[in-house]
């Protein structure tokens, strides 16, 4: 480490410039009608009056692995450890609507997620969790309606209502085509399937967050942080489009979007993003979508710390790094938060690790005292600048997006665009531009980490053959029946949640179901281009 | 006049994770080697058929998901399936470092874990490929 500080560049982690140090000169127009207060358009400062004096953040835990036996007691574990909501990894192939059984699943059963093949995997998920008092986010998007639909049905057998239910469905598919990859069918019918779960749970789920629209991904796959407020509210905006195009109020359904980004490392950078993209989500939804409902212009987010920060060298650092993202994210106002654990450079995480990822959130809650003031950093110089520029930046993407017909078709330029910065970044490490402590300053000589997590390999044998078995104790002919409606209820144009909620109650499969959809819809394809 | 160095960069199994893949693809590239990029969920059988369509001298895997047991092996065998015996193949993504031995028995050239620089890569894949042909190191 031989610079100086005359040599070093000064940005921050996006390449926004930073000067020496910030006045009243850094910030502009009327200072007081962009902040506002908090609770008030445009929710600069927060989305509630109070916030976290009435009430802290969902902390919640991204957890799910191997079977929905193994995944029920650590969902236990957490809950007793003081936990406030689930939220539910689901492994690839149930992501991607395939059985335990299919060739395509070979090897990721139960790997970075928990696998769903019916109803009957989910009743065991479940087992002894009241649904009707515990939030549960499911990270699903393709087959979002399915398992929606199977959390419904596991409600009803519990005794609950479907309007009893809180939760989220990620259910974002425009972000699965520009970074994350559990896409199946094409953009039109995917749109379809978001847009009938926004009209079915505003019918008979109404508490339910039938989105939450997620930039976390995108940033994970490299964009900076102004790109992750432009293609997120991009992609937010797409979805309004599609449901206002269905024939729905805007109103009837807006207050349920929510959202997902991710904090980074760079501290004020994020808090500035997280009012920014607030500031902006209100802007667009009063004055572009004309919604009148208050709660419509309120953005509210869920908020994961950076996995893409942490590093395999030395990763105990990581807890420090989470610790600070996770500051930055309760600093921006956050609804719910996710914590990363230590070793999640290396593996999925110890049951020790999740706890100290779930202390590091408590530790900030109860010790710090940063939540008695609502927006403690607000008015500060450098942040509202901050804010303000990432605002404009951000628009200026999304005015490109609407250039290019919008986020459905402009896939490749987001793809693009984050290919691009996450190369920036990389050739930055490697020139030491910038420094990432234990990978290219700071190294020790280390050994490898023993004792991580790791999920049985005889796990995927086990899950097929309770798989057969549910196959051969269910009333084959109603599966049939209920299939064949579904598949022509595809071909009309029905809302799909019903007959999706009558094949997942015959006990069809997660495989079967999506095997007719696909015969409908199709499915993606991807185009490859290395930019 | 030697062709460049041909490489296959693929992700195997379904994980959609591949902004490793890609910055690698790219920093092989800007190395002056040929890369070809696959796209996201190739079965072993796939990226097999497209190093023998390609002729490449190096394939690449890439998996976060934790599938790299059981995909990674099985594409050293397809290749091999197609008489493809002098590949070098190399993996990367979220690999834990006891996994690396049995990896190496099936035929993986080498792993690189989180954090590896590129310019690592480059020089790797350099030397193999030129060990392979006989020539030195």
């Amino acid at each position: 480490m031989s610079q100086g500080p005359s040599e070093r560049r000064f940005t921050t982690l996006s390449g926004l410039p930073v000067e020496r140090v910030y006045g009243p000169e850094h910030v502009k127009g009327d200072a007081g009608e962009r902040l506002g207060e908090p609770g008030a358009y445009p929710y600069t400062r927060g989305i509630y009056p109070t916030m976290y004096r009435g009430r802290l953040w969902t902390m919640r835990q991204y957890a799910g692995y191997a079977t929905a036996e193994e995944s029920n007691r650590r969902y236990r574990y957490l809950l007793e450890q003081g936990q406030t909501g689930l939220s539910v990894a689901f492994d690839l192939p149930t992501q991607i609507g395939y059985d335990s059984d299919d060739p395509m699943a070979r090897g990721e059963v139960g790997k970075v997620g928990v696998a769903i093949d019916t109803l009957a995997d989910m009743e065991t998920l479940f087992a002894g969790i009241p649904l009707d008092r515990v939030s549960t986010s499911m990270t699903i998007n393709a087959t979002a309606a399915i398992l929606l639909a199977m959390y419904i049905a596991v409600a009803k057998k519990q005794g609950v209502r479907p309007e009893q239910l809180n939760g989220t469905v990620q259910n974002d598919i425009l972000k699965e085509y520009v970074a994350r990859g559990t896409y199946i069918f094409p953009p039109e019918p995917s749109m379809r399937l978001v847009t009938n779960i926004f009209e079915y749970c505003a019918k008979h789920v109404p508490n339910w967050n039938t989105i939450s629209i997620s930039g976390y991904h995108m940033r994970e796959a490299g964009c900076t942080a102004v790109q992750e407020v432009a293609f997120t509210l991009a992609n937010a905006i797409a979805y309004v489009e599609a449901a206002v195009r269905a024939g729905l109020d805007v109103d009837t359904f807006a207050p349920r979007l929510s959202f997902f980004f991710c904090s980074q490392i760079d501290f004020f950078e994020e808090i500035a993003k997280f009012r920014a993209a607030r500031r902006l989500w209100a802007r667009i939804m009063r004055e572009r979508f004309g919604a009148r409902n208050e709660r419509s212009w309120m953005l509210r987010f869920h908020t994961q710390t950076a996995g893409a920060s942490l590093t395999a060298q030395q990763p105990e650092n990581n807890v420090v790094r989470t610790a600070i993202e996770a500051l930055a994210a309760v600093l921006g106002g956050t609804q719910s938060l996710h914590t990363n654990s230590m070793d999640e450079a290396l593996a999925l995480p110890t049951e020790a690790s999740a706890r100290l990822a779930l202390r590091t959130q408590q530790i900030i809650a109860y010790e710090t005292g940063v939540t008695n003031a609502v927006d403690p950093v607000g008015g500060s110089y450098f942040v509202e600048h901050l804010t303000d520029v990432i605002e404009e930046e951000a628009e200026k993407h999304i005015r490109r997006i609407d250039e290019l017909g919008g986020a459905t078709r402009a896939i490749a330029y987001m793809q693009r665009e984050i290919e691009d910065a996450a190369y920036r970044l990389q050739r930055a490490v490697e020139s030491g531009e910038r420094t990432v402590v234990g990978v290219n300053a700071f190294t020790i000589e280390e050994e490898p980490p023993r004792g991580l997590l790791r999920v049985d390999p005889s796990l995927e044998e086990a899950q097929r053959a309770r798989l057969r078995e549910v196959r051969e104790e269910r009333d084959a002919a109603a599966v049939e029946r209920a299939l064949d409606r579904l598949e022509e209820a595809a071909r009309g144009d029905d809302n799909l949640m019903e007959p999706i909620l009558e094949a997942v109650e015959a006990y069809a499969s997660i495989g079967e179901i999506c095997a007719r959809l696909r015969r409908v819809f199709g499915e993606y394809e991807a185009e490859v281009a290395l930019s | 006049m030697t062709r460049p160095i041909r490489v296959l960069m693929a992700k195997v199994g379904l994980d959609g994770h591949d902004r490793g893949a890609k910055v690698i693809a790219r920093a092989l590239r800007d190395a002056g080697m040929e890369v070809i990029y696959t796209g996201l969920r190739q079965t072993p059988e796939q990226i097999a058929e497209a190093a023998l369509q390609e002729d490449v001298d190096v394939v690449g895997l890439s998996s976060l998901s934790g599938a790299h047991d059981t995909l990674f092996p099985a594409v050293v065998q397809a290749l091999r399936a197609r008489g493809l015996d002098d590949v070098v193949v190399i993996g990367g993504g979220i690999i834990p470092a006891e996994d690396v031995p049995a990896l190496k028995a099936a035929g993986i050239a080498e792993i690189f874990g989180p954090g590896t620089p590129t310019s690592e890569i480059v020089e790797y894949v350099r030397r193999a490929v030129a060990a392979r042909a006989g020539g030195p190191a």
